[in-house]
């Protein structure tokens, strides 16, 4: 108890640089994948690409993260436990965010794979069960988190598979690709409008000080879909026909009009990823502050402050300010491969897998679905050539990542443990 | 600090399949410099033949670089949209067509052949035909990237089995003129060296050889495109 009021102010501070320093580095590094999908089949410039990314991935963070910090912040350890140390709590997150936080500019650097959720879960999983006691880790919930990590990427998987082809029957596998393509894919634009809305509507606005009723919020998607649709029409119509390019290529026009629902996704994948990994910056943070605002009560049932979300947001548009832009930059250049018909059914896919991860609270990676989802696609026949020892690169990445997030948690954890006390 | 071990760039594989058609365009490519190779051999114009022979023989060598390349690429972990040995097997046959051209060429240059004045115009059309039957198959395997953006749908099927039966056409045409000359060199071999005229039969057996390549071309990417 002393140690939280006499050094409060202090550990918030501490908490809020490691925080917007995890944010920093998920925007610097995470959110090149997400949009390099764009970038690589070329529906969007580098600009365009790094324009949607800061509002989207904002947006996602600040409307829809709050569920998986939740999960960060008290779903992973038992608080009850924690009741008569509260700063215990407050060590152990201010560790698990330094240990995730370093581990991933350690293994960044040595070109490891690595994932910021992965670092981040094993981290406070590792300081929980070694420095306060097995008994505080919420076992059943990691599990569930656990699962989900195989389950998302399946999952989007087979919505990818199912996409393409009902693009092939719809669109690309018919006498005139070029007028189906004009007409389907406003549904396809309607659908992820929808999707992305109704996840917000029911599980985002809460803390803005909207509560809307599951009808009210369905309703307000189809409104909100129905425009999104009209705008992507609107951007259709300025698409002819171009009988030079498809004279060597047949669908070069075709797939200039997937182009178009390629922006559209893209939006998509930008807020699902800000809504699933702004949580694992942020939800740490806000276990701290959660225990310090209480005056060392750990049972947090108060709400979490908007401005942790508005940080970690923050955080996450400097980073791919200063740095991201180069990461995306070369992500798109090197995965040509991916035309837009593909690229939307991908993105699409994990989209929307992250999307209503992010609303169930569980923390994924967002790189490990759009794996699976691109496999989708090619399960389809739709990827020219995939390499298929990248499923044995993700296994790598849980068997490293987990330990050494953990391993360093439980380091820090002892090292805060003796300064403070 | 964007490692190559990014999982998600690292699963991109290189398409095999625009290096294929390069492949068939390169061995194509090299079979057309028949056309003026026997030419300068019917001209008696050695010094050209010369010439020729030796662009034909680095074409083929380029043509083999690729066909070693696009193999290398393709590890047993590349996932393909096509069974990987099929594939792996239009490209040996790919490869055939440039190889009978050196073949071809380097016997008849090594043997200073000279082609009897009466089948000179049956074989200047013969091999005319013979390299239709290849350009053919080059045009089917240009279909192949529209192919793989449809993602194997029926109607790209349609158009490449479509090319696939002209090819056979111009192969059954290669094969009546090669019957027609082999004739008409029956008919006067008692009156010409035996053993150029036994090396005549064997050109001749060669060229139907490299239009029942490009066939097999077809075939074979009949297989590859079959559901």
């Amino acid at each position: 108890m002393d140690i939280i009021a006499q050094y409060g102010d202090i550990i918030v501070i501490l908490a809020c640089v490691f925080g917007f320093f995890m944010a920093w580095g998920v925007g610097a590094n995470d959110v090149a994948n997400a949009m390099g999908t764009s970038v690589g089949s070329r529906a969007l410039t580098l600009k365009q690409a790094i324009m949607i990314a800061i509002i989207f991935e904002f947006l996602g963070a600040y409307l829809a993260g709050g569920a998986v910090t939740a999960t960060i912040r008290k779903g992973i350890i038992d608080p009850n436990l924690l009741a008569g140390n509260p700063e215990l709590l407050v060590f152990g997150m201010l560790s698990a965010l330094l240990a995730a936080g370093i581990w991933l500019l350690v293994a960044t650097h040595f070109g490891w794979p690595v994932s910021t959720t992965h670092s981040i879960v094993g981290a406070i999983v590792g300081f929980a069960a070694v420095g306060i006691s097995v008994d505080a880790v919420n076992w059943g919930k990691v599990t569930k988190i656990v699962a989900s990590w195989i389950v998302s990427p399946v999952t989007a998987g087979l919505i990818a598979f199912f996409l393409f082809r009902s693009v092939q029957r719809l669109v690309l596998d018919t006498d005139n690709p070029f007028k189906n393509a004009k007409k389907y894919i406003p549904g396809y634009t309607f659908l992820v409008g929808f999707m992305v809305a109704m996840v917000t509507f029911t599980k985002g606005l809460k803390h803005v000080g909207l509560d809307f009723t599951w009808t009210e919020s369905a309703l307000a998607s189809l409104g909100i879909a129905v425009v999104v649709m009209l705008i992507g029409m609107q951007m259709q119509k300025r698409i002819t026909p171009d009988p030079e390019a498809d004279r060597d290529h047949h669908f070069a026009s075709v797939e200039k009009l997937f182009g178009i629902l390629m922006m559209f996704t893209a939006c998509a994948m930008a807020f699902a990823h800000g809504s699933n990994d702004v949580a694992n910056a942020v939800g740490p943070l806000a276990a701290v502050v959660g225990v310090i605002s209480a005056g060392g009560e750990v049972a947090q049932k108060t709400a979490m402050p908007v401005w942790i979300l508005l940080l970690g947001g923050a955080g996450i548009v400097a980073g791919l300010i200063m740095y991201g832009h180069k990461v995306i930059a070369t992500v798109g250049s090197n995965i040509t491969e991916l035309t837009p018909s593909r690229g939307f059914a991908a993105t699409l896919a994990a989209a929307t897998t992250v999307v209503f991860a992010s609303g169930t609270g569980l923390p994924i990676s967002t790189t490990h679905t759009l794996v699976g989802a691109v496999l989708g696609v090619g399960l389809a026949r739709g990827m020219a050539a995939l390499n298929m020892r990248i499923v044995g690169t993700i296994f790598v990445s849980w068997v490293v990542t987990l330990p050494a997030g953990a391993g360093l948690a439980i380091v820090f954890f002892f090292m805060f443990k003796g300064m403070f006390s | 600090m964007v490692s190559s071990n990014n999982p998600f760039l690292q699963m991109f594989a290189r398409s095999p399949f625009k290096p294929m058609q390069e492949h068939i365009a390169k061995a194509q490519e090299c079979a057309i410099e028949l056309v003026p190779f026997f030419e300068a051999v019917m001209a008696d114009d050695w010094d050209k033949a010369k010439i020729i022979q030796q662009k034909i023989a680095v074409l083929e060598g380029d043509a083999d670089a690729m066909k070693k390349e696009i193999r290398q690429n393709l590890p047993k972990s590349i996932f393909l949209p096509v069974p990987r040995t099929d594939l792996l097997e239009v490209l040996r046959m790919q490869d055939k067509i440039a190889n009978r051209a050196k073949d071809i060429s380097g016997v008849m240059l090594g043997r200073k052949m000279s082609v009897p004045g009466i089948i000179q115009s049956d074989m200047t059309e013969y091999v005319r035909v013979a390299l239709a039957t290849s350009e053919q198959a080059l045009t089917a395997l240009n279909e192949l990237d529209e192919l793989v953006n449809s993602g194997f749908g029926g109607h790209e099927i349609n158009v490449i089995e479509k090319m696939i039966d002209k090819l056979d056409a111009l192969e059954h045409r290669t094969d009546e003129h090669e019957r027609a000359i082999r004739a008409k060199l029956f008919s006067i071999e008692k009156e010409l060296p035996p053993i150029d005229v036994m090396f005549l039969y064997q050109v001749i057996t060669q060229i139907g050889d490299l239009a029942d390549r490009a066939q097999q071309v077809g075939s074979r990417l009949q297989l590859l495109v079959a559901r």
